[in-house]
């Protein structure tokens, strides 16, 4: 008899202890991040595709060295450059990448000595085309420093 | 004699609009209640605090097509949804809001309104027997048994209620209790009754009206990780719709039953601005405590609920009928 009221007793009281973190679980900040409105910020160490780095004045550090091109296991990359008339240093005419090869292993950012390349924080990448996943790298820089 | 089919009429459309209104706004509250109990904005986007959500809701609703499964019994499968809302729309016309806003006052309004709660029972049996779906079938044989096991309590519970008020009209029980919050039947110091147990015997109709409305945590009629939907697997549309809105429209009718038996109805705390909102107040205080609860605690067992209610509360309850017709000769 004492074991029967004791235990309608202590699962009663649990049941106030549950109802009692829910209420203050109510009252707490919620920690939703709505995507499309809000976004977080990539961590440090994200590996999107590639990018190319620019300097100062908005030209690429890249000299045409063609290491990340060697590096490269898959081949996704092919970068084209000249001297120009009088210049000392090559000029990068064109970094083409090949991103439906890719698979983000970094040898390229690792070969390069010049900090010309590193990973984007590009992550919303969909598409029903492959022709959308060829990157011109050369024009993206220029779009993002008119 | 047209003056009392207009009031007729009038009547019967403000209750079914307070049910629709309250259904669609109380599936608003609950999302957003249980968003904000784990951590989520909860519906936010259409209009508002997302309160333009409801109405686009039932758009949706009303705009699906109405599928019949082969091989159901047509009529009865039809049949079934009606027969969950109507009665629950029905017993407003009896539950006194305030001590003149009332559909239409009866000496034995406690007792229609049970009788309109057990039908509920048979819609959600017809809804399962007709569909012809083992899962529907399984659902109703439990929710039929839940319904029989807490009526009793239930009623025990109200039976005590009518000994120590005297009445069976819900106004008059009401009008019982008047007078300050110490004269409320949940209290223990009402004059001539001592019973320290009223606070218990109020709890037992509390989770009797939660089990009866097949709310969490004893929703076992539509257990949706065993029974896909329960008995209205089978239903779409306004059909799912109508047990939807009855379902909270029972909801309401179990908060009320609760505020006019224990609360004190429409009576004020402290003789403060007597009026209907006091009656609001504690209703929605009470469905605010149904929906903390259903977000609080995972669904029982069918033994454990038929336990719970043939081993704990009816004993109980007995005891308080007991106890307080012992009362009521003594005193």
């Amino acid at each position: 008899m004492g074991a029967y009221f004791s235990e309608i007793f202590s699962g009663l009281w649990s049941l106030f202890v549950g109802m009692g973190i829910t209420f203050r679980e109510f009252f707490s900040p919620t920690v939703t991040v709505q995507y499309p409105y809000e976004t977080l910020k990539m961590t440090a160490r994200y590996r999107g595709h590639i990018e190319l780095i620019s300097d100062e004045e908005g030209n690429p550090n890249c000299v045409v060295c063609g290491m990340c091109e060697k590096a490269c296991p898959s081949s996704c990359i092919t970068l084209a450059g000249e001297k120009p008339e009088g210049g000392k240093k090559k000029v990068l005419t064109s970094y083409l990448l090949d991103f439906t090869k890719c698979s983000l292993c970094g040898s390229c950012v690792e070969s390069c000595n010049f900090n010309a390349i590193d990973f984007s924080k590009e992550y919303n990448l969909a598409s029903t085309r492959k022709e959308d996943f060829h990157f011109n790298l050369l024009q993206r820089l220029k779009d993002r420093n008119p | 004699m047209s003056l009392t089919l207009l009031n007729v009429i009038i009547a019967v459309v403000i209750a079914i609009a307070f049910a629709a209104l309250n259904a669609a706004y109380l599936v608003w509250a609950e999302r957003r209640g249980a968003a904000r109990i784990q951590r989520r904005p909860g519906p936010n986007i259409n209009g508002p605090f997302g309160l333009f959500q409801p109405p686009l809701d039932g758009v949706k609703l009303m705009a699906k097509q109405l599928l019949i499964p082969g091989d159901v019994d047509k009529i009865l499968f039809m049949v079934a949804p009606v027969l969950a809302m109507a009665p629950a729309i029905t017993s407003f016309v009896t539950i006194p809001f305030s001590d003149h806003i009332v559909g239409h006052n009866m000496h034995i309004g406690i007792l229609l309104v049970f009788a309109f709660a057990s039908m509920g029972g048979m819609a959600l049996l017809l809804a399962g027997w007709s569909s012809r779906n083992k899962y529907s079938v399984m659902s109703s044989v439990r929710a039929v048994s839940q319904a029989i096991a807490y009526e009793i309590p239930m009623l025990i519970t109200v039976i005590t209620i009518v000994m120590i008020t005297g009445t069976t009209d819900l106004m008059g029980i009401v009008k019982s209790q008047a007078g300050g919050f110490w004269h409320w039947n949940i209290f223990p110091f009402k004059a001539g009754v001592f019973n320290p147990l009223m606070l218990l015997s109020f709890l037992v109709f509390f989770i009797s009206s939660l089990a009866e409305t097949n709310r969490a945590p004893f929703d076992l009629g539509e257990a949706e990780s065993e029974l896909v939907a329960g008995f209205h697997t089978e239903y779409g549309s306004m059909g799912f719709g109508l047990f939807f809105m009855g379902e909270y429209a029972n909801i309401v009718i179990g908060a009320s039953l609760t505020t006019i038996l224990f609360l004190g109805g429409w009576d004020c705390p402290f003789g403060l601005f007597p009026g209907v909102w006091w009656f609001l107040l504690k209703i929605y205080l009470l469905i605010a405590t149904f929906i903390w609860i259903r977000w609080t605690f995972p669904r029982t067992t069918i033994y454990g609920l038929l336990n719970l209610s043939w081993k704990i509360l009816i004993p109980f309850s007995l005891f308080n009928l007991l106890l307080t017709a012992g009362l009521l000769k003594v005193f």
